[in-house]
Parts: C-alpha cells; structure tokens; sequence
C-alpha cells in the first residue's frame, strides 16, 4: 500500500494546543492523533473523541474483587479452617463479617486499580518490549505533536497550523503498520 | 447580583418555626403528662394494648391473666439499671426517660442544625487557607450559611443549660455520688466546665467567621490584596483552633451523654458528619440560587465538584464510622461494647438505616460522573444524605436518654421544623447582605472560568 503522507505540527504548550485543537476541529480537519508528555485535561472531548468507558470497566472489576474477597474469606476462615478468635468463634461469615470488612475493601481497591491499568494498556495497544509509537522523542520531554493527514491539502494546512501557533510543522511520509 | 429574602421563603421559615413550637410544646405537655403518681398504671395499659395482641397469637388462653404476664415480662428483661446498682425502680426509670425525650429531640435537632454551618465554616476556611480557585464563586453562600454558627450554638448551649440531667446524666450530683467513674471525669465533667468551653469554643469560632466575613467584604472594594491575605492567614489559624475545639466540643456536647463510654476518633466521626452535611447544604442553597436565576456564574463543574465533596466525604464518614465500631466489636471490652450492644438490639433500623442512607446511597447515586451534574439528582441524594446525618445525631444521643423509648414522633419533627425554620430564615437573611459575587477575590477569574 502506497505510504500517506500526514502533517505533524508541534506545540509547546498545552493552552496554545488546546485552542490549535478547537480551531482545527471548527475548520473541519480529522486530527489523527495528539502526543503529549502529560495528559491534557479536556483535550478528548476537545477533539471530539468517544467518552470513556474505563470508568464502566473499573466498576465491574471492583464487584469481581468485592467477590473474590467475599469468597476467599468464606473459604479460608469459615469452611477450611475455622478458628476462635478472641472469643469469635468462626463459624458463620456474616457474624465475623466485620473483620473482613478491610479485605473486602481492599480487594476492591486492588481488583479495581490493577484491572484498570490493565485494560488501559491493552486498549491503548501497548505491550512489553514494543516499539514506540510517537514520532518524535520531544512528546516525552515538553513538547505536543497533533497530527493530521494530508488529502491534497497541504498548503492550506500548514498555513492554518503556522496560524495557530505550532513552533514547526513537518512533512511526513507515514508507513503503514499494524496500527 | 443582590438576592433579597423572598416573601414566601420568610413567610415559609415562620410557618414551619410556629408549627414547630406547636410540636416541640405538645412533646413537653405530652411526656409530662406521665408522673409519679400514674406512671405505673399507664405503662401497665401500654403494655396491656401490646400485650393483648401478642398474648392471643401466642396462646389465647391466658388472656384473662394480661396483667401478671406483663410483670412477668419484664423481670425476664435483664435491665441495665438494676444491673449497675441504681437503686431505682423500673417504672421510675422509665418516667425519666419519657420526660427526658422532648429534651433529647430538641438538642438533637438543634445540634443537627448548628452542625451544618459550623461544617461549612470549617469547608470555608479551608477554601481560604489552601487558596482553592475553584470555589471563590461560591464564598458568599458559604457566608451565607455561617451566620447561623453562632445562633445556632447559643440555641444548642441554653438546651444544654436547661435541660442539665435530662441530657447530662453526670450534671445530676446524686448519680456523681454513687458513680466512682464519673467522680473521676469530674474535672472535666462539670456543669460550669462545660458552659465556660461552650462559650469559649463558639467565641472562636464566630471571631473568626465576623472576621472573615469583614474581610471577604472589605475585599470587594479593595484595589489591593491585602484583605484576602489577612483572611489566609486567619482561615489557617482559625483551622488550627477548630480541629482541637472541634474535638473537645464533639466530647462535651455528644459523647458525655453517655459518660462510662468514650472513643478516641469520636472527634473525627463527629467532623464527618458535620462536614458531609455543610458540603450538601452549600450544594442545595447554590442550586436553589441558581434556579432563582441568581449565581449566573456557578456553572455545571461547581456543582460537580461539591457532588464529589459530597460523595467523598460519605465514604470518609462509613470509614470512621466503621473503624470506631470494628475496633470496639473486634476487641468486645464489656464497658466499650455496651455502646454498640445498646444500638444494634434497640436501634437495629436507625442504626443501620443510617448506613445505607449515608453510604450506600450515595456510594451508588453519585458514583456517576455525570450524575454529579443534575441537579435535581445532587438535590435528592443531598436530602438522603441530610436525613440519614439527622439520625446519625439522633442515634448518638437518644439511646443515652430515652434508651428504648425512641420514636420520630411529633417531638422530633416538630424540633427539626423549628430549627429548620430558623435556620432558614437566619441564612437567607444573610445571603441578602451582601452581594453573591465576591469580585475582587484574586482567584475571582479562575474560579469563574472554572472547568472540568
């Protein structure tokens, strides 16, 4: 497949991105993708991207640690061991449940958190040991890059780019990959 | 940007004080129409009313026999009374805690209420003294809600002066005299001790909300920043003195009620309450602004962030309010554990209906981002929130003075209309005061710009 060629404008902070965004966007142009070094508050629904569903996912994972906990202590405590306890005696789940109550929250916690970091990296198509995606290293440091494709319509866009305020913009010819 | 009482509100803050007082003086007429004389007749005819019911469901037989079968009940019924030694009969126990009962609804409600602004004096000051951007919009309601720190805890203090031993078991010196205890908390239990911190707590605390007050005021004028700076430097003093006093205050006013028992995080648990409270009533009195169309410059993240507060704050109450009972359950010390003994056989449904009203309800209403952002669903989560923090207080003084004999009757709602009146009319008397905008806070554009 022929290479495309995308424009890559650089910012260097994240106010003067923020309204480069809002412009491009009022100019009906698709912004590819925006790399930051630090996540920009309101910059998603600035570029008009789906909201999230993490917060979803982060729910379920909390029932399944609730769970787990709830089922885990029911096993250790009541059914395979059951100890007295400073005079509590272990033999029903629901009279001890008090004392289960931290690892019942903290399961929780851990389930939701782990899970949810999880899921962000798969989603986010990042693994161990694969290659960097952003184009230049600047984005890690302090420096934003958006980029846009190019249909025919490169001058136009490095004008409305230079107008914004992009300290550079650069011509690229993007390989196709898995991406 | 003037708001100005309305006539309705001020006709409606009246009307709910005269229904009130019609409540509160039927529950005075009401308990003491039970006396020496004729209090074991009438518990005799309430139980013989209960006891009918019961005794045909059980065994229609022994129908004849009501009577003896009550007595018979109640020697069965291990009392606390007879079990420290009181020399005091069952029915001259029960006469105290009918009598004390009005006492009990009145300070629970006027404390309920006092609460909520010494909660948002507390938010307020917290504002200022971490120079939040976020809420400089929203001072003037909060100022507006402090006005009643001062009424309302003067109110709280005279109840506490007059009703002394229906609330106070320890201001009565013939229970000091047989109660090696309470002998040694005399120090600090004391009827004068406990007026003098009284007073001294609420003089600080309405020092520093005049002060504020003034300066937030003088600020709107200003052409410098001085004001504000000075509001700084006393809203991080004042915290200072509000977290020990608070405490203090917590001991003295709620925890003494019972005076054997005590807990080390009562302080906390008490701020909790106050503070998840104060947040909810800033949220109301700014919706209720806005839909007047007043307050044009609180947007939707306002609202979502004092929802946040509101939902946070839940859970930080469920978790002292759980650290405090799972240490005293867990550890079963016979003196601690009769707090939560008393509670869970007596007051299973308020005990635990406050659990769900103030944690699970809102763990699950406002857990949703954009829920935060309705405000009728921050006003309905905000009355649950409001209601269970009632019987959070009420919980934490009626087992000490009615123990079993609870009930929210006409006492109870008459003293919440009463001081809800009150506090109404008092709040929103002051909101009129001053303009809703304090313009020249330094952090006045930001927050006005204010966006999540």
């Amino acid at each position: 497949m022929e290479a495309s060629k995308v424009i890559h404008a650089i910012y260097t902070d994240d106010d003067v991105l923020m309204s480069a965004v809002k412009k491009v966007k009022a100019e009906k142009h698709h912004i590819e993708e925006i790399y930051t070094p630090f996540p920009v508050h309101g910059l998603d629904k600035a570029m008009g991207l789906a909201p999230t569903r993490i917060a979803i996912t982060a729910f379920m994972y909390g029932c399944v640690g609730l769970t787990v906990a709830i089922v885990m202590m029911n096993f250790i405590m009541i059914e395979d061991w059951p100890q007295d306890i400073g005079g509590k005696p272990s033999f029903s789940y629901i009279e001890n449940m008090p004392a289960f109550v931290p690892i019942m929250f903290e399961l929780t916690v851990f389930f939701a958190a782990h899970l949810m970091v999880i899921t962000f990296y798969l989603r986010s198509r990042m693994w161990p040991f694969k290659k960097a995606e952003n184009p230049d290293p600047r984005t890690t440091d302090d420096h934003f890059l958006m980029e846009i494709a190019i249909h025919d319509n490169e001058q136009s866009l490095t004008s409305l780019l230079k107008e914004t305020g992009a300290v550079e913009i650069n011509i690229v010819d993007k390989e196709e990959d898995a991406h | 940007m003037e708001y100005k009482i309305s006539n309705r509100l001020k006709i409606g803050a009246i009307v709910l004080i005269i229904l009130g007082l019609f409540g509160v003086g039927y529950g005075f007429v009401d308990s003491h129409s039970y006396t020496e004389e004729n209090i074991t007749k009438r518990l005799a005819e309430e139980h013989d009313a209960h006891g009918d019911g019961h005794a045909e469901e059980a065994h229609g037989a022994s129908h004849d026999e009501a009577a003896p079968h009550v007595e018979d009940n109640h020697s069965g019924e291990a009392h606390s009374e007879q079990a420290e030694g009181h020399e005091m009969s069952h029915e001259e126990h029960v006469l105290h805690q009918i009598h004390n009962r009005p006492y009990s609804a009145l300070y629970v409600a006027a404390f309920f209420f006092f609460m909520i602004a010494l909660g948002v004096l507390a938010f307020y000051a917290i504002q200022y003294a971490a120079q939040a951007g976020w809420s400089p919009v929203l001072f003037r309601v909060m100022e507006g809600i402090t006005s009643y720190v001062l009424p309302g805890g003067l109110i709280v203090l005279a109840i506490a002066f007059v009703a002394d031993k229906h609330l106070f078991i320890w201001m009565d010196p013939d229970v000091v005299a047989h109660d090696a205890l309470i002998q040694g908390k005399s120090g600090w239990l004391n009827k004068t001790g406990f007026m003098i911190r009284g007073l001294i707590f609420l003089g600080g605390w309405s020092l520093y909300r005049c002060f504020s007050r003034k300066f937030s005021i003088a600020q709107d004028s200003a052409d410098d920043n001085r004001n504000f700076k000075k509001n700084f430097r006393i809203s991080a003093a004042f915290l200072v003195f509000y977290i020990y006093t608070e405490s203090m205050m917590s001991w003295d006013w709620i925890m003494s009620v019972d005076p054997h028992w005590f807990s080390t995080l009562f302080g906390w648990y008490v701020f909790a309450s106050m503070f998840v409270s104060g947040i909810t009533v800033i949220a109301m009195v700014t919706i209720y602004l806005k839909s007047k169309g007043l307050l044009e410059f609180v947007n939707d993240s306002h609202i979502h962030d004092l929802a946040k507060f509101m939902f946070g704050i839940s859970i930080f109450w469920t978790y002292l309010w759980f650290s405090q009972f799972m240490l005293i359950w867990y550890s079963n010390i016979p003196e601690e554990v009769t707090y939560f003994v008393t509670r869970i056989e007596d007051y299973k449904l308020p005990f635990f209906g406050m659990v769900a009203m103030n944690f699970i309800f809102p763990l699950l209403l406002l857990m949703n981002s954009d829920y935060k952002r309705i405000n009728w669903f921050v006003i309905m989560a905000g009355i649950v929130i409001l209601c269970g923090h009632y019987v959070d207080i009420f919980n934490m003084i009626m087992p000490a003075t009615v123990g079993d004999r609870w009930f929210i009757g006409i006492p109870e709602i008459g003293s919440i209309l009463l001081f809800g009146g009150i506090f109404l009319f008092i709040v929103f008397t002051a909101l009129g005061k001053a303009p809703l905008l304090a313009k020249r806070n330094p952090f006045m554009k930001e927050s006005e710009h204010f966006h999540y």
